[in-house]
């Protein structure tokens, strides 16, 4: 019975569907699943495949962050049980993302916040026009790992360099790291601000997060 | 395995490019060109049957004339609609004026090498090995002869051509490679075993055959004594010019329409008068001559309106259409490649032509590559997409959609983009990696391209051919060796 509820929760993801992830979600507790199994072997299992037909060519962009919505709703369904036992999700790492002050740009900010919250990290996502101190004090009251900066105008861009400064003056460097990325971002650019890490789409930034934290 | 073949039908995008008058003005100055001037058919049996009919023939000259009447009444008599019948039935494909079909090119004499990158002379190996890789590749819906196959004895060759690529292909066969009444015949007998016989060779012919004229003006007679052999046996015939302006043609486009048009319709009508009611096609790749070195141009703007334009010609006569598209002048596929064998292709699909010649080929349809075959299949599958136009309804407006998102909110996590995603075309070949990824490893279109045609020949098993059946194909190739 287990294993085909398991099945059930994997393909709910698979499938990108929200409600039935949710359902399934309730469906454990009420059958008094550890939330922790449900997740670990049933909904992950789900996320994994998708990124494997990803990664093969059959799977797209939606795809991935319909699973990740899928994932994220189910594990909100389960939360409150985890916390009540007393455990918790293993993640990756911790992640603070947001577009730099006077940038209003969202979507690819967005796209790598999903996908990375996916993959297993934990994500804070500070939204667009976000203040530089403002990354600074999320980073430390967290505990981030990795702090996400993003800009799409080559006049916003210069900002990720005072954020890189500020982490750096604030002493949290370089325990935490920096990534960047939007449009007229590079990896020369990334580099002269001395940012940890560049990627030029979102399921790069996840293999770059991963380096970083050492999980592959 | 049998692959699937996929073709352009009930286009939602269309083009202007001729009005009825113009066609008209085209048809009666073709009649006019005809009648009054002539074209040459250098066959005696031709010349026959142009004489039983009444037209005005010089046996010196071999100049026939036709009256308007007797070539409009004998082209009415061509079936508008028939099927090109393939190994598999499967594979058929339906000449109903609502498809377009893509062959490979031919009859290149040179190839590169896949695994060497070498130019090399064309061999009877190549024509196998590019049909097993047309097999597998579904924008491929019949085969051309692509290459010479320069190892065999010429007056064999087109035969040894057509049996290897039945033995690793089920799909239709077309070759512009023969030419002599013998060749026909046993080119039409070889058929005949493939269908299980000559009267279901008839019903479904597995072969067809294209022949090319001789411009201004003129047929090729072995051509023509070939043509009425595999008419007679109910192969479909075309006949295709390859008019150049200010060569074999006037400089003007409508000039060089009616010179190639003229000796079209005047094989076409000589195939009916003959054996009426025989399939027949129009077959065109008229293009205009390179002003600097005289050379056929395989490209170009004038080659562009060519495709566009013949298929209302050939929908005027009420017959299919095998149009030269692709077949780029480029050396190596490249810019020049990109652009010729687009633009080609794009016009003459608009116009709804039925069989596209065809992919493979460069530097004026010489030199047989790989990667421009992948690569040109890839330029169809982009017109093919573009050929389904825009559809607007409730479903394709997405207006509840549009709302639940609302503004700054984003498309990725609605049900309604995973359904219609897969509407969305996706490249093999176009590069749309992050810079970075291109950066470290500097490959691109050709490369994978030439992985992908690897691949297929290491691992694409076709339908075989009954081995007894293809004994029969040696044996009767074998007795003209003799």
């Amino acid at each position: 019975m287990g294993d085909e509820l398991f099945q059930a929760m994997a393909q709910s993801v698979i499938d990108g569907e929200v409600e039935e992830a949710q359902r399934l979600a309730r469906e454990a507790l009420e059958q008094g699943i550890d939330p922790l199994e449900a997740i670990n072997k049933g909904f992950v299992v789900g996320v994994n495949y998708v990124g494997d037909q990803y990664a093969a060519g059959e799977m797209f962009l939606p795809d991935l962050v319909l699973a990740g919505e899928a994932m994220k709703a189910a594990v909100g369904v389960l939360e409150p049980e985890l916390a009540r036992r007393g455990t918790e999700r293993e993640m990756l790492g911790t992640v603070v993302i947001g577009t730099i002050e006077g940038d209003i740009h969202d979507i690819g900010k967005t796209l790598v916040a999903t996908m990375l919250s996916t993959a297993g990290f934990k994500v804070y996502d500070l939204g667009v026009d976000v203040p530089v101190p403002t990354f600074v004090e999320k980073a430390r009251e967290v505990g981030a790992d990795i702090v996400g900066v993003s800009a799409l105008l080559t006049t916003t861009m210069v900002k990720q360099r005072d954020v890189v400064e500020a982490l750096d003056d604030a002493g949290l460097r370089p325990r935490v790291k920096v990534i960047v990325g939007g449009a007229p971002v590079t990896q020369g650019w990334a580099d002269e601000i001395g940012a940890d890490g560049y990627s030029e789409d979102a399921i790069g930034a996840v293999a770059l997060a991963k380096r970083l934290v050492g999980a592959e | 395995m049998v692959r699937r073949i996929k073709s352009i039908s009930d286009p939602r995008i269309s083009l202007n490019i001729l009005s009825p008058e113009d066609v008209q003005r085209i048809h009666t100055a073709t009649l006019d060109i005809i009648e009054s001037v002539g074209v040459r058919f250098p066959s005696h049996k031709a010349l026959d049957i142009w004489e039983a009919h009444g037209a005005t023939v010089d046996r010196d000259t071999m100049i026939v004339k036709a009256p308007g009447h007797l070539i409009e009444e004998a082209l009415k008599k061509a079936p508008p609609v028939y099927t090109l019948a393939a190994r598999d039935p499967e594979q058929d494909l339906p000449l109903d004026g609502n498809h377009v079909y893509v062959g490979t090119d031919g009859c290149g004499v040179q190839v590169i090498d896949l695994e060497t990158g070498e130019l090399r002379r064309s061999r009877l190996q190549d024509v196998a090995e590019i049909a097993r890789v047309a097999d597998y590749v579904e924008e491929i819906a019949f085969h051309w002869t692509p290459v010479s196959a320069q190892d065999c004895p010429p007056h064999t060759r087109s035969l040894h051509e057509i049996r290897v690529i039945w033995e690793n292909s089920t799909k239709h066969v077309q070759t512009e490679s023969i030419y002599s009444e013998e060749e026909a015949r046993a080119a039409v007998e070889m058929a005949a075993v493939i269908a299980g016989g000559k009267e279901e060779l008839r019903k479904r012919p597995v072969l067809s055959i294209m022949q090319c004229t001789t411009p201004p003006l003129g047929q090729d007679g072995g051509s023509l004594e070939a043509a009425l052999v595999a008419a007679e046996a109910g192969l479909p015939v075309g006949f295709m010019t390859m008019t150049s302006c200010a060569s074999t043609a006037p400089a003007t486009l409508a000039g060089n329409l009616v010179v190639g048009n003229a000796e079209v319709i005047s094989a076409l009508a000589l195939i009916q008068l003959a054996h009426p009611g025989a399939p027949v096609f129009y077959a065109a790749a008229q293009t205009a001559m390179d002003l600097r070195t005289g050379g056929y141009t395989g490209g170009g703007p004038e080659d562009f309106l060519f495709g566009g334009a013949t298929n209302v010609l050939a929908d005027f006569y009420n017959v299919p259409l095998s149009m030269g598209s692709f077949a780029t002048g480029a050396k190596e596929p490249n810019w020049q490649a990109g652009v010729d064998n687009s633009l080609s292709t794009l016009m003459a699909c608009i116009s709804m032509s039925d069989m596209l010649l065809g992919v493979g080929l460069l530097h004026g349809s010489r030199i047989w590559s790989y990667e421009q075959m992948l690569m040109d299949c890839e330029i169809f599958d982009i017109v093919y997409h573009m050929m389904k136009g825009i559809v607007v309804n409730d479903e394709t407006l997405a207006l509840d959609v549009i709302r639940a998102v609302g503004p700054g909110g984003n498309f990725l996590a609605q049900k309604h983009t995973k359904k219609h995603m897969r509407e969305l075309w996706v490249p093999q070949f176009m590069d749309r990696r992050p810079y970075s990824e291109w950066e470290k490893k500097r490959d691109g279109p050709r490369d994978w391209a030439r992985e992908k045609a690897r691949k297929i020949l290491a691992t694409h098993e076709p339908e075989p051919l009954d081995p007894k059946v293809s004994a029969e194909l040696k044996r009767i190739i074998a007795s003209l060796e003799k």
